[in-house]
């Protein structure tokens, strides 16, 4: 069947497979990689993307679902010149990273968390993230970051 | 993991579903957000032939106030539950539950339609809808009828809905005098290894996640509330004539002490008005 996707503001059409999912078409279809796959089980939250602005983790969504709709992976959150997302800043700032696996669904997870709850408390990001595994950090630092993007910028330096 | 082969139709209404359906009724499933069917169908355990899928069928998300009742449209997502104004004022044990369900990804694909008619015996919003006492809505070939919730949950995974129906509405009486929900698990997101919906008052309901093949009444509980019994000693009988599973989170007898411990602690809530 025919899908046309508009991912990172990219519209594009392309034949898929009915039975194909929305992170197989990101990564191999699309080419964008930064997407991953973890437990393959709507458990680990790895492969989340936003659709329409939402987080959906992507292994559990058919790419004929997103056919019409907008998807942002993680390579759609740098501005064009490179310089990183206010959400991906603080993940450096505040090392909310060791391995990098869980990260890119992190941070979209905390995107679309963010957009709902501007200023969390910290159990609110604890539990908004409860989608979101991350089998190095102990979450500590994870949850910094995301405090740390939901506050101005001025309080993120 | 991925699915096997189906054939993928869209519907753009009700009607439209319900011919589709029609060709091959037991060939055929409806995917609405897909949170319940596609893991199914990724394991395997489900192989429909035909996907139908219902999620753009417009006009059946809603939560609107009917009255004496809150109508619920099948297509209505966890997370337009949870924020619902009407359903947080006129139900809330149902908006809190549908808070609860899964995660955030979660609660932004599923459908409230898509948990009753999968109808997991481990799912919140089946009890939570049975705690209510609600009633479904379903379309057919025959036209609509109305199915009380009591009736809804036959057995494992199996509904009274047929194979050429589809559920399109529930409805859910306003004005519980006080409600209480309860959720264990040992995994944040995971399913719940027991829960328990309770509705107290003049008719108190109280519904149980996770004790046996369909979500469960705890009838020994509701009698002996309407008969005056405290929280304590209604919960006391929480696990009469329940059978509960055994498997790689709790024993039987395991579920069968947890759902006491749940029931006071829900029934405590719900009298104290913490929720």
């Amino acid at each position: 069947m025919q899908v046309t996707v508009t991912v990172n503001g990219v519209p594009e059409t392309h034949d898929v497979e009915t039975r194909t999912l929305l992170v197989q078409y990101l990564r191999e279809v699309r080419g964008l990689t930064g997407t991953n796959i973890g437990c393959d089980t709507t458990s680990c939250g790895a492969c989340t993307v936003l659709m329409d602005g939402e987080s959906v983790k992507s292994c559990t969504v058919l790419a004929a679902q997103a056919d019409a709709h907008e998807i942002i992976t993680i390579e759609g959150m740098a501005a064009a010149d490179g310089t990183m997302h206010p959400i991906q800043q603080a993940f450096q700032e505040h090392h909310g990273l060791q391995c990098g696996y869980c990260t890119p669904g992190m941070v979209m997870a905390a995107a679309s968390f963010l957009q709902e709850h501007p200023q969390p408390s910290e159990a609110e990001v604890r539990e908004g993230l409860e989608g979101n595994l991350c089998r190095c950090t102990g979450y500590h630092n994870i949850v910094q970051a995301v405090l740390a993007a939901a506050s101005p910028p001025e309080a993120v330096r | 993991m991925i699915p096997a082969s189906f054939e993928y139709r869209r519907a753009g209404s009700v009607d439209e579903a319900l011919a589709l359906l029609r060709q091959d009724p037991d060939g055929t499933k409806l995917l609405a957000g897909g949170h319940s069917l596609l893991p199914l169908m990724k394991l395997r355990l489900a192989t429909p032939g035909v996907l139908v899928d219902v999620g753009r069928i417009g006009g059946l998300s809603y939560v609107r106030d009917a009255g004496d009742h809150v109508a619920i449209g099948a297509l209505t997502r966890h997370r337009d539950l949870e924020t619902s104004d009407v359903a947080r004022s006129e139900v809330p044990l149902l908006a809190h539950v549908a808070g609860q369900v899964g995660d955030p990804q979660v609660r932004h694909r599923g459908t409230i339609g898509g948990s009753l008619a999968h109808g997991d015996p481990a799912s919140d919003l089946p009890a939570a809808v049975l705690a209510l006492g609600g009633t479904l809505v379903v379309q057919g070939p025959g036209g609509t009828r109305e199915v009380p919730v009591d009736g809804f949950f036959l057995g494992f995974l199996e509904t009274a809905l047929g194979p050429d129906e589809m559920l399109t509405e529930i409805r859910v009486r306003k004005g519980a005098a006080g409600w209480g929900f309860q959720k264990f698990n040992r995994r944040a997101q995971d399913w719940a290894i027991v829960g328990v919906a309770a509705v107290v008052g003049s008719d108190p309901r109280v519904a149980l996640v996770n004790m046996g093949s369909t979500t469960v009444r705890a009838r020994g509980v509701e009698e002996a509330l309407a008969a005056g019994a405290s929280p304590a000693d209604a919960a006391a009988r929480a696990a009469e004539g329940l059978d509960p599973p055994s498997d790689l989170n709790a024993s039987t007898e395991y579920r069968q002490h947890l759902v006491t411990v749940l029931v006071r602690r829900a029934l405590e809530g719900a009298t104290t008005g913490r929720g």
